[in-house]
This record gives structure tokens, C-alpha cells and sequence, in this order.
């Protein structure tokens, strides 16, 4: 960079620091890292595309040869035609309920999701928004517990649910999970910077009940927030593995499990074991050629203030 | 919201007084309302269970049988009499800075690429996170022959190169290289983006009075990009630890038997919990390993918040 183009720069960025009207960000951004960065840093971020990408293309090319692809010496890099049959024998063993699991990772997800969903607005709404005794002391605990390793807590946890005769339910999944202290925390920062309190007090003025106001002004301005947390509580659930696991048994897994289970069943031929991976990666996969913009946005918006 | 107020219109004086009431208990406890499931869950699943874990560590007590008779101590003496403890516990730590300390430096360096006036900006940071989508039990599937001793691809590339073969499960060092690659994998990207949020965050008249100095790109790096990301860093290195501590999904499914390897190689700390408690039945002890490992994390995760507090002051002050 030259000293005429950088004190050029330098005079765009004050000028749009003083008008009020010039687009700051963008005036910004050129002014610090004015040239446009080499083929350098696309070829480096092309090669951590391809490292994203190869290990499911090789369980592709694997997944769609036979019990003895694996050890091929020379890998062909187009993938074999065997890929429905190797799929085949992952969803019809009995001893991994491939179908089952889906449906249990389905009803699962999506009931944890609602639900931390919908708490965690309420929560959110309220430590955003509501007076209340104790409020600070509250919202410290909620986030100083998202540092606690619960998942320690799982001695116990199966035992109470033997207990109530709940293991190898989905219930025992499920209900550990219905509200999450990163959700609160989440919709409370957004909660608190996204709805005026204007409106609230508005809808009070009319006469609004306190459930009401929360019904019809706080939960569809949060609607960008709760979406998000849905999508992250979505994967989280669905990826989840060591409670599952614990607390499941054979014939009624989730997905993880189920595949856990596949290897134990499958080793011996690892052309259906990464079939069975590409099987169970497709659902998330399909979400993320969606929302991945929404995951990134997310991360990028919310996680960063604790 | 008009309806409402047509509805308090013919209200007598009495209804009033009583809607009143009925609204200043509406308000005062309401809030109170909302944020309970939070803390009756906390309470449930969370608070109680750790407590209680303490309570069965010191019993005999059988997954089918139950609780038997008080033992004191003899759980956790027991459990650090065991060799597998202790090795469990140095794999764990070694597994955990195999990926932690890599990982940082990675999400750092992909984090400052990103941070750059990118064409396809959007495109570049999804493609980050693509690994985030599969799930550890996947992951390690998949690792797991990528890995293999006989046939992997890497060993089959380390011989192209004249390299010998790699023991990735039977070496101890290697094993955890290998697991900590899945960690890895998984999470680089996911932490890049938080990194690059906070450096988005960074005013950019820092950089740009530093570059009038005369500060070059690495030096800016250095003396701005990371003094200023101190929270973030915090942040993401307290997520690593916490996590990574409890590591199970990966050195469970990187063989087919879960158990952590003939000679205990990737044995982790979790793992050994599960095969103490569901493996032994033996659930005294097994409470005691949870306690034990919950003390380390409340340790580390202070260790770490004084030191990253320390080095990014430190860097500040250069």
C-alpha cells in the first residue's frame, strides 16, 4: 500500500465519521484492509473447504464399494455403484433400527427444540424486560451454571429414571433437556436489545395481562432469536451421544446410537458402516444447505458475549 | 387492542377493585412464573443429581441391587489406587491439550483470513462450519479408518512418502493424535466464527493508527487483534475445556469394542466412568470418578480464566 493510498484511506474514513449519512461500515472496512486479499488466502480457505469435505466423500467412496474397498492400495476417486445396497443392509438390520432411531432422533429434536424454545423466551422475556426481587442474582446463577458439567451428573440421573421406570424411553431424553441456561441467556441478551419497551408498555396500557403481553408483543419480536436457537438446540439434540446412550437400549435408540451400533454390528465390512454414516449425516446436511446461513449469522451474533 | 378497552367500560366498581388485585399479583409474580422452569429443571436434573453423585460415591452401590452400605472413603481410594485412573486421566489431559492448544491457533488463523475483504464472504464462513453439522459418533466412524493401522488412508499416504506405518491404535501418542484430529475436525471452524465475531468487534481505528506507525500486518496481529479478543478468547477456551474434559463420543467409537484400547491407550476419564458404572455396575465408584472429574474441570477452568487473563495482559502491555 502506498502512503498517498493510505492517507486517502485514512481522509474517507474521517469523512464518514463525520458525515452521519456516509455508509460507516463499508467506508470502515476499506480503510483498514484496502486491498482486496490475494489468490493466497482463497487457495488457503479452498483447502479447508476440501478438508471439510473429504472425509464424507471418501466415506462415500468407501460406503459405495465393498467389504474390501477399504483395503483397496489404490482408491478410485469416483465412487462405486454399491452405495444402495450397502444402505439397504443398514436400514433392514434388525439389529440397528436405522428407521426407528430416525423417527426417535426426529421426535426428539423437535420436542426439545419447542420447548427450549419456548422457555427460554419466557425467561429471557422476563430477565429482559420485568422487575422483579433478586433478578441480577438470578441471571448471574443462570449463566455461571452453563460452566457446571452436568453430564457428571449422570450416575444419579439414571438412577432416578430407573426409578420411574422411564429408561429406555424417550421420555429420559427428553425431559433432562427442556430448557437449557444457554437458551435463557441467549434470549435475554436478544430480548433485551431487540424489543422497546415502549410496545410493552403500550400493550399494558390496553389492558394486556402479563402472559398476554409476553403472547402477542415479546414472543413475535424474538421470532429472529428463537429461530436460531431452535436450529442450534436442533443439532445439539440430535447430535447429542453419551446420555442417549446411557439411558436407551438396543431396540429403541437414536440416531448416534443407532450407528454406534452399526459399528459394533458391522465391523467386519466397513463399506456399510460409512453408508450407514452417510445415511445419518444427510438429514443435518439437508438442514445446513438451508440455514447454514442462519448457524453462521448465529454463532457469530449471540455466542460471543459470555 | 381495542376490544379491551371496550370491556373495562361496564365493569361496576367492585370488579374493578377485584381485577385489580388479580393484576397486581399478575405482575409481582409473573417474572417469577416465567423464569421457573429453568430452576425446578436446574434443580432436577442438574443441581440435585451432582449433589447426590457426592451421596453415592460414598456407598456400595450396584446398578441392579442399589444402594448398599455406607463406606466412606473406599470408593475414591479405590479409585486412585487403580492404574486405569491415572492413565485415564493423562490421556484425558493429553487428548484435551492435543486439540485444544491446535485448535485455537487454527480458529485464530482462519478467524483473521475470514476477517479479510472476502468475495463470497458468506459462502467462505459456511463452508468453516460445514464439519459442525456431523455428528462425534460420524466423526469418529469415519476417523477411525482414516486412521487404521493396516489399511488407512494416512498411513497409506505416509508410505507414499516413505514414511512407516503409524500404530494409530495400538501407539498410546498416537491414538490420542488421532482423536484429538476428530475434536478437531468438528469444532475448528465452529470457534473460527466466534473468534471472527469478536474481531469483527475490534474498532478498526486501532489498526489503522497502528498501521500510520508503521506496524506491518503480523505485528498488528499480535498487539491489537489478540489483546482485543481477550473475552472471546476466555470464552472459547472455557467451552474447549469444559468439553473437552469430558470427551467420550470420540475414543468410545474409535474401535469397535469402546473400551479404550487394549493397554488403555485412549482410556479417558468419562469412558472409564461409563465402564466402572455400566461395565462393572458398580456405581459407588463409578459416582466417585464423576466427582473426581468435576473437581479437576472447576480447577482447570479457573487455572485457564488466570491465565488467559494473564497473557492477554501481557500482550496488551507491549
Amino acid at each position: 500500500m502506498t502512503a498517498t493510498a493510505e492517507r486517502g484511506a485514512r481522509t474517507t474514513a474521517k469523512s464518514a465519521a463525520t458525515s452521519p449519512r456516509a455508509p460507516k461500515p463499508r467506508a470502515r472496512r476499506r480503510s483498514v484492509v484496502s486491498d482486496r486479499p490475494g489468490f493466497l488466502v482463497y487457495g488457503f480457505l479452498a483447502v479447508i473447504l476440501l478438508g471439510a469435505l473429504f472425509p464424507l466423500y471418501w466415506s462415500l467412496l468407501i460406503g459405495s464399494g465393498d467389504s474390501s474397498t477399504i483395503a483397496e492400495q489404490n482408491l478410485s476417486w469416483i465412487p462405486g455403484g454399491n452405495f444402495i445396497q450397502n444402505a439397504l443392509s443398514v436400514v433392514n438390520n434388525e439389529g440397528v433400527n436405522f428407521w426407528k432411531s430416525l423417527g426417535n432422533s426426529v421426535i426428539v429434536s423437535t420436542v426439545v427444540s419447542a420447548s427450549v424454545v419456548l422457555f427460554s423466551t419466557l425467561a429471557g422475556y422476563a430477565f429482559a424486560k420485568l422487575r422483579f426481587r433478586g433478578k441480577r442474582g438470578l441471571l448471574i446463577f443462570v449463566i455461571a451454571t452453563m460452566a457446571v458439567p452436568t453430564q457428571l451428573a449422570v450416575v444419579p440421573l439414571f438412577i432416578a429414571m430407573s426409578d420411574f421406570g422411564w429408561t429406555g424411553t424417550l421420555g429420559a431424553v427428553i425431559v433432562p433437556a427442556l430448557v437449557s441456561a444457554f437458551g435463557v441467556f441467549w434470549m435475554t441478551q436478544y430480548i433485551g436489545q431487540a424489543l422497546p419497551d415502549e410496545l410493552i408498555e403500550a400493550a399494558r396500557v390496553d389492558g394486556a395481562s402479563m402472559i398476554r403481553t409476553f403472547w402477542s408483543v415479546a414472543l413475535p419480536s424474538a421470532r429472529p432469536a428463537a429461530a436460531m436457537l431452535a436450529l442450534f438446540t436442533f443439532i445439539m439434540t440430535w447430535t447429542n451421544f453419551f446420555w442417549p446412550f446411557i439411558v436407551l437400549n438396543n431396540s429403541n435408540p437414536t440416531l448416534p446410537v443407532s450407528l454406534a451400533l452399526l459399528q459394533a454390528n458391522y465391523f467386519v465390512d466397513y463399506s456399510i458402516v460409512l453408508a450407514g454414516v452417510i445415511l445419518a449425516t444427510v438429514p443435518l446436511f439437508i438442514l445446513f444447505v438451508f440455514a447454514g446461513k442462519q448457524l453462521v449469522a448465529g454463532i457469530m451474533s449471540g455466542a460471543v458475549k459470555g | 387492542m381495542t376490544t379491551s378497552t371496550l370491556r373495562v367500560k361496564p365493569r361496576t366498581p367492585r370488579r374493578i377493585a377485584f381485577s385489580q388485585q388479580v393484576g397486581r399479583w399478575d405482575i409481582k409474580f409473573s417474572p417469577y412464573l416465567y423464569i421457573s422452569p429453568f430452576f425446578i429443571l436446574f434443580a432436577v436434573v442438574g443441581l440435585f443429581p451432582l449433589l447426590y453423585t457426592g451421596w453415592v460415591s460414598l456407598h456400595h452401590w450396584d446398578l441392579i441391587a442399589g444402594e448398599g452400605p455406607w463406606v466412606g472413603f473406599d470408593n475414591f481410594s479405590f479409585v486412585l489406587g487403580q492404574q486405569q485412573f491415572w492413565i485415564a486421566l493423562r490421556n484425558t489431559f493429553s487428548i484435551f491439550l492435543l486439540s485444544a492448544v491446535p485448535q485455537i491457533v487454527f480458529a485464530l488463523l482462519i478467524a483473521a483470513v475470514l476477517d479479510t475483504n472476502l468475495r463470497g464472504r458468506t459462502f467462505w464462513r459456511m463452508s468453516v462450519l460445514l464439519p459442525y453439522i456431523i455428528m462425534p459418533v460420524a466423526v469418529a466412524l469415519i476417523f477411525g479408518q482414516l486412521f487404521g493401522d493396516k489399511y488407512g488412508l494416512i498411513n497409506g499416504i505416509l508410505g507414499h512418502v516413505g514414511i512407516p506405518p503409524i500404530g494409530w491404535h495400538t501407539d498410546a501418542f498416537s491414538s490420542q493424535v488421532a482423536i484429538a484430529t476428530m475434536v478437531n475436525f468438528r469444532w475448528t471452524g465452529y470457534n473460527a466464527l466466534i473468534l471472527l465475531a469478536g474481531m469483527q468487534a475490534i474498532p478498526r481505528d486501532l489498526y489503522e493508527s497502528a498501521a500510520i506507525d508503521g506496524a506491518g500486518r503480523v505485528r498488528r496481529f499480535f498487539s491489537i487483534t489478540i489483546p482485543q479478543l481477550r473475552p472471546t478468547l476466555i470464552f472459547v477456551i472455557i467451552t474447549a475445556t469444559i468439553g473437552g474434559l469430558q470427551i467420550f463420543d470420540e475414543p468410545r467409537l474409535y474401535d469397535q469394542y469402546g473400551t479404550g484400547g487394549a493397554d488403555h491407550q485412549w482410556l479417558t476419564l468419562t469412558i472409564y466412568l461409563y465402564n466402572l458404572g455400566w461395565g462393572q455396575l458398580d456405581f459407588g465408584r463409578a459416582a466417585a470418578v464423576a466427582w473426581l472429574l468435576f473437581l479437576i474441570i472447576v480447577i482447570i477452568g479457573l487455572i485457564n480464566l488466570a491465565i488467559t487473563r494473564r497473557i492477554a495482559s501481557n500482550e496488551g502491555r507491549i
